[in-house]
């Protein structure tokens, strides 16, 4: 059963916000408090606000339990294969390849503290972003099954 | 007098506790090598200025790893028990 009114339009007018609010953890995971985890927990907190002012059919006909199933294993399969390339470059697996070798990410860092330059630490922004997309789809596919276990009374 | 035993051993592992607990001065931390190696070389290693997210993704990758597979795991076993099933589909306890 939906909630009220009320309830979905201050869900829909919150949702934006909230995604951007978790990106923006996401993507600055280097350089300020947070990362890929508390990111994506923020993003995924606002994915469970649509799922509960809305029933279970109305969010299944919108988002699929596949997508958010398929965007959990992207997550941890781009996570795998940034850590698997630096095999290719003659380092151990988990090496920062990107720090001497990448186009992107490398400027250097000075130490202290500094104002901070999004363009640094290899791969650690790539495996953010990976891992918040991880766990995006996880914690949000947890509470759409077991939403699916609910019976409802329209 | 079995109770009594007990009681009395777990009062005295409470008061050790206690004991340590005050004993150690608080902020001073014991062993300190690991934290001064990460504060001083962290930066320079891996090019992030967040230390913690440093420390997760670089030089801890392997744990990061296994907590992307734990979730991964738990949403499997979150879709086994919720999945959906037919209708004269029997539920079988063994």
């Amino acid at each position: 059963m939906n909630m009220s009114k009320i309830v979905r339009e201050a869900a829909n007018l919150l949702f934006p916000f909230i995604l951007v609010f978790g990106f923006y953890i996401v993507l600055h995971g280097h350089l300020t408090p947070g990362g890929g985890f508390q990111g994506g927990a923020v993003i995924a907190t606002g994915f469970v606000l649509l799922f509960v002012a809305y029933s279970y059919p109305q969010i299944t006909e919108r988002i699929g339990v596949g997508a958010l199933h398929n965007t959990e294993t992207l997550g941890l399969l781009l996570f795998i294969v940034t850590a698997l390339i630096a095999l290719g470059f003659g380092v151990t697996f988990f090496t920062n390849w990107m720090l001497d070798i990448g186009p992107i990410l490398n400027n250097p860092v000075a130490f202290g503290p500094n104002p901070g330059d999004l363009n640094t630490a290899g791969v650690i922004p790539v495996m953010n972003l990976a891992v918040g997309i991880e766990v995006l789809g996880a914690l949000s596919v947890i509470v759409l099954y077991m939403m699916s276990g609910t019976k409802e009374t329209i | 007098m079995k109770n009594l035993v007990i009681g009395a051993t777990v009062l005295i592992l409470c008061l050790g506790i206690l004991y340590v607990g005050v004993g150690l001065e608080f902020g001073v931390p014991l062993f300190t090598d690991m934290d001064e190696y990460f504060v001083s070389h962290g930066q320079e290693q891996t090019g992030g200025n967040n230390i913690v997210t440093d420390i997760v993704f670089d030089f801890r990758g392997f744990d990061t790893l296994g907590e992307a597979t734990v979730l991964f795991t738990a949403v499997l076993g979150a879709g086994l028990v919720f999945r959906k099933r037919g209708e004269d589909e029997e539920y079988e306890y063994e």
